[in-house]
């Protein structure tokens, strides 16, 4: 389904990503762990179209991202949710949640999607009328991964979901990935967070300051010693 | 008390003359943080527009003031081209201070090129009586045709400017883009033409004001919106720039203070109260009337 091949990004000089590959499959639950500053959040945003790529494809449904203008992907069928929540803060809850299915028309399917998010989070709900700069910083998560899910998407990107809450809070987001991928969502999934991204993912990526280092089934990764040593503090 | 009353309706008149304008320097701060100066000019392109077009109306028995849907249309182009031509590229490559330069230099090119034009030239046009002369009494206060249109009519503009950035697609887009232009592109928003329409509707609400101030002043001249635009800025970082109720706000309020000061003290001490106003607000409250320094959670 999503298929990055050779991509290089750069930041002026820095070279952020250094021909990196990869692929999700339809359905998958494919993370993408890494320290700090490797290049996760660079490639996403090069999958989205928000930054400029230097070489390599980047394939959805074997369609050339690359062709498509950035605000037309989520057409497509790809959300993201930005690392940072990325929530419009002077917008109520719900009017965030119908900023996510800004592309759609039909008032009868957002206000089918609005009924769904608000099941899989039912917080958002009680505080619908609530701007969103006052919600917690669970509750923006919450709020970004609903808005995400307002178009039906086949593919989420994550970024950093887990970043900043609480372990429980924590608990609740990957329960609720966990649900997405069940439903048949294709996810990809950025996280600091290795243990727990491992324990919820089919597959992983260990990003290495701009390059694929790792990869494999998430179960061998996770009982890797190198990746045990590295990120799973063991 | 009659005076009091007099002098507050000049000031909401001249008020709501600022308002219309500070909201197309809000608007544009608020989706690039840009300081348009080039945006007091779209006032005077405005108002040769009219001066042009106005006898043509006239000829064809129309009246004069509906002169000002071809001055809306010529203001939102050059609003919009300005923005395409000049500030887009600028914006991809250069800094904050590289496009506030190109803002500035924006501005002194349409008072130059319309001084160059020979239809223009720089000697001030005298235009068409606009509104009917008169008025009518209202108690002991007089109350002119040409007030009471402006008071309705930025009225409404505003009303319904505030309920299309609220209540539709495209002013919701406008209000995510000014949030945060690359969650606004995830939905799907295109970003560059959402600025593009904001600069249209922000350069024919200039238009607007064009039409109210030579109601009042029929006298158009190629700086004519140099001065007009600094107060209208004025007024929008009054109310704190950015946020469409401020810059209304601050029209109102600016307006006031120089009717009464006028009408009070001395009109030579009016421009003197407006910035002294401006500066005492801004060291109580540095975001302006309405702006919070929000303390957003991340
Ligand atoms: N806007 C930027 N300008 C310059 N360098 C950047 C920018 N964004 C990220 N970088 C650099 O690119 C590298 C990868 O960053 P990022 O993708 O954010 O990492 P991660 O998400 O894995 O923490 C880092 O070295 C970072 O400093
Ligand atoms: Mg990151």
């Amino acid at each position: 389904m999503l298929e990055v091949n050779n991509l290089n990004v750069f930041y002026g000089a820095i070279h952020a990503l250094k021909g990196i590959s990869l692929t999700v499959g339809d359905g998958e639950l494919v993370s993408l762990i890494g320290a700090n500053g490797a290049g996760k959040t660079t490639t996403l945003h090069a999958i989205s179209g928000l930054l400029p790529i230097a070489s390599g494809s980047i394939l959805l449904d074997g369609k050339d991202l690359q062709k498509v203008p950035s605000h037309k992907i989520i057409s497509l069928g790809l959300a993201h949710v930005p690392e940072g929540r990325h929530v419009f803060a002077r917008m109520t809850v719900e009017e965030n949640l119908r900023m996510g299915a800004y592309i759609q028309r039909d008032q009868k399917s957002i206000q089918k999607n609005l009924d769904k998010v608000y099941e899989y989070f039912p917080r958002l709900k009680e505080r619908w009328k609530q701007l969103a700069g006052t919600l917690s910083g669970g509750e923006q998560q919450m709020l970004a991964t609903g808005r995400a899910l307002m178009t039906d998407p086949t593919i989420v990107l994550m970024d950093e979901p887990s970043m900043g809450l609480s372990p429980l809070l924590v608990k609740e987001i990957f329960s609720i990935i966990e649900t997405l991928h069940r439903n048949g969502i294709t996810i990809l999934l950025v996280e600091q967070n290795a243990k727990m991204a491992l324990a919820v993912s089919d597959r992983a990526y260990v990003l290495e300051t701009g390059t694929i280092s790792m990869s494999g089934k998430a179960e061998e990764l996770a009982n890797d010693d190198r990746v045990r040593k590295a990120y799973l503090g063991a | 008390m009659n005076t009091f009353f007099q002098t507050l309706i000049v000031g909401l008149r001249l008020g709501s003359i600022y308002a219309l304008v500070a909201l197309g320097y809000t608007m544009v701060y608020g989706i690039i943080r840009l300081i348009n100066f080039a945006h007091g000019d779209f006032i005077m392109v405005g108002g040769y527009t009219m001066i042009f077009v106005m006898p043509l109306m006239l000829r064809l028995g129309l009246p004069a003031w509906l002169g000002v849907l071809a001055a809306i249309v010529v203001c939102a182009l050059v609003g919009m081209g300005t923005e395409l031509i000049a500030y887009r590229p600028v914006r991809r490559k250069g800094t904050n201070m590289t496009a506030l330069i190109t803002a500035i230099a924006m501005s002194l090119f349409l008072e130059n090129l319309a001084q160059a034009i020979p239809a223009i030239g720089p000697n001030p046009k005298v235009s068409s009586q606009i509104f009917g002369n008169g008025g009518f009494k209202l108690g002991t206060v007089t109350m002119e045709y040409t007030t009471v249109i402006t008071l309705v009519i930025s009225g409404i503009v505003m009303l319904v400017l505030y309920a299309f950035t609220q209540r539709t697609r495209l002013g919701r887009a406008m209000r995510c883009v000014s949030e945060d232009k690359a969650a606004a592109t995830l939905m799907g928003i295109n970003v560059n033409s959402t600025i593009l329409l904001t600069f249209g509707i922000g350069s024919g609400l200039a238009a607007i004001a064009a039409l109210m101030y030579m109601a009042q002043y029929p006298k158009v001249y190629t700086t004519m919106g140099a001065l007009l635009g600094l107060k209208a800025f004025v007024s929008a970082v009054l109310g704190g720039i950015g946020i469409i109720p401020g810059a209304m706000l601050g029209g109102i309020v600016i307006g006031l203070v120089e009717s009464f000061t006028t009408s009070y003290i001395s009109s030579s001490m009016a421009d003197t109260f407006v910035f002294l106003i401006l500066i005492v607000v801004l060291i109580i409250k540095p975001a302006g009337i309405l702006g919070k320094n929000v303390g957003e959670k991340v």
